[in-house]
């Protein structure tokens, strides 16, 4: 069978590549293009640690066909930072310290961007709920909330 | 990179979905992917093909008018509850749709997937009984429009033959002073799946009566189910205390759940009476103020 040619935009760039037709975004993401700054956690859905942005929704991209992608755009962690500039978020979650193995840090940090674009202000509870679905298993929550929290304040203050 | 297993269309056209599900055993549609992967991943192996409907024009519109809302199949959870329209004219169908996965599953997760899984806890199934949702069906015979609470027949079955898929799903506008709710209970506070899950829809008359009634439940038999001796307690009243116990009553005897480990069949029936009443408050306060 032959494999699929896709045309998409990841992060900007105009990007082509070969796939299988059961293929997902994340396998062609790591293993084809060599984008490893999203990471595999459980595949079905459930950890948060592949979440990416296509066509400007946050989805868990072990979930979503890569062949789908055509057309589309797609947004990862690599395209989060402005070359060597940090966003706050990221910079909040090193001040933190609100990361350990750091599987989990991309997912936490592509779906915080995601939300403080949505709801600049969050509360406490709010950012818990949206971020439910990201899983971390070596810190806990409380250093990642704390980070996304002072990360929306610096965003505030800064378009002030 | 893995050996290709499955093809991968994406139709334009109804017809063409549908001359593909049609033509090929074990094809599959492709919306969210939300559990359809899932069920992959854990074994269930590739399909031959999947046909991708989000590039169907009529599976990703939203339509909203004076008889109500048409709503493509494809539409994924967050875009509908993100929707103000959608949840001031069904705030408890915008509750439901918004319980179901996380953030990253609700942008991919439809109400037809959910629907079509045909899982007894589905959340937004209940929500759509109450509100008298109908699903619209093309096939290789035309069209059909079934209703929701007709539409799964057991566990992983629906009334879906070869060649069908859900196109669209139709939501009649509420009355002048009629609203709905929708509650879960899981053992968590966020991501889990329903022990018990309640709708209700009340529509009343300008003295604040109940006019009609829709109750359904999930996760409390092999598919949603309407109680309609409960919706039956409720009409005529004012949602007072003695109607709501009634209506409590008749959820509880109508349950017929599992044991497992989410709950056992006593707590969920117990439940089932305790989220009907809940429901039916909600519901009878925002009907009030419409």
């Amino acid at each position: 069978m032959a494999k699929i040619r896709v045309e998409t935009t990841i992060n900007g760039e105009e990007t082509e590549f070969l796939c299988s037709g059961q293929e997902s975004l994340l396998e062609v993401l790591r293993d084809g293009l060599g984008m490893t700054g999203t990471k595999e956690g459980c595949t079905t859905g459930d950890c948060g640690a592949c979440s990416v942005v296509v066509d400007g929704r946050l989805v868990p991209a072990c979930l979503v066909l890569a062949a789908e992608a055509d057309g589309r755009t797609v947004e990862t962690i690599e395209g989060v930072a402005d070359g060597h500039r940090l966003t706050p978020v990221q910079q909040q979650f090193l001040e933190h310290g609100a990361l350990q193995c750091g599987i989990c840090t991309p997912g936490f940090i592509v779906a915080a961007e995601k939300l403080l674009e949505k709801n600049p202000d969050p509360t406490e509870d709010e950012a818990r709920y949206f971020l439910a679905g990201n899983l971390c298993r070596c810190t806990g929550y409380d250093k990642i909330i704390k980070a996304v929290l002072d990360a929306a304040a610096v965003m505030r203050e800064e378009r002030a | 990179m893995s050996a290709p297993v499955s093809r991968f269309e994406a139709p334009t056209e109804v017809d063409a979905a549908v001359a593909l599900l049609a033509g090929e055993e074990g094809a599959r549609v492709l919306s969210g992917g939300t559990d359809l992967l899932v069920q992959m991943r854990l074994g269930a192996g590739a399909p031959p093909v999947f046909v991708d409907v989000k590039r169907i024009p009529r599976l990703t519109a939203v339509q909203l008018d004076a008889n109500g809302l048409r709503i493509g199949a494809a539409v994924p959870a967050a875009e509908i509850y993100e929707n103000e329209s959608i949840r001031s004219l069904w705030p408890g169908l915008a509750e439901a749709t918004d319980l179901i996965g996380s953030t990253q599953i609700q942008g991919r997760a439809t109400w037809s997937g959910n629907l079509c899984n045909a899982s007894p806890a589905a959340d937004s199934v209940p929500a759509l009984i109450a509100c008298g949702a109908t699903a619209v069906i093309a096939g290789p015979a035309g069209e059909r429009r079934v209703a929701v609470e007709d539409f799964t027949t057991g566990p992983g079955r629906t009334v879906l033959e070869r060649g069908e898929l859900v196109v669209e799903f139709e939501v009649p506008a509420p009355a002048a002073h009629a609203s709905d709710a929708y509650l879960r209970l899981i053992p968590r506070t966020e991501m889990d799946i329903a022990v018990v899950g309640a709708g209700v829809a009340l529509t009343l008359d300008d003295g604040g009566t109940v006019t009609e009634a829709r109750v359904a439940l999930g996760a409390v038999a092999p598919t949603a189910i309407r109680v309609p001796d409960a919706e039956a307690a409720l009409v005529g009243s004012r949602a007072d205390d003695a109607a709501l116990a009634a209506a409590a009553a008749a959820a509880t005897a109508a349950a017929s759940p599992i044991d497992d480990k989410r709950g056992t069949v006593a707590y969920r029936k117990k439940i089932a009476g305790v989220l009907t009443t809940r429901a039916a408050k909600i519901a009878y306060e925002r009907a009030s103020a419409r």
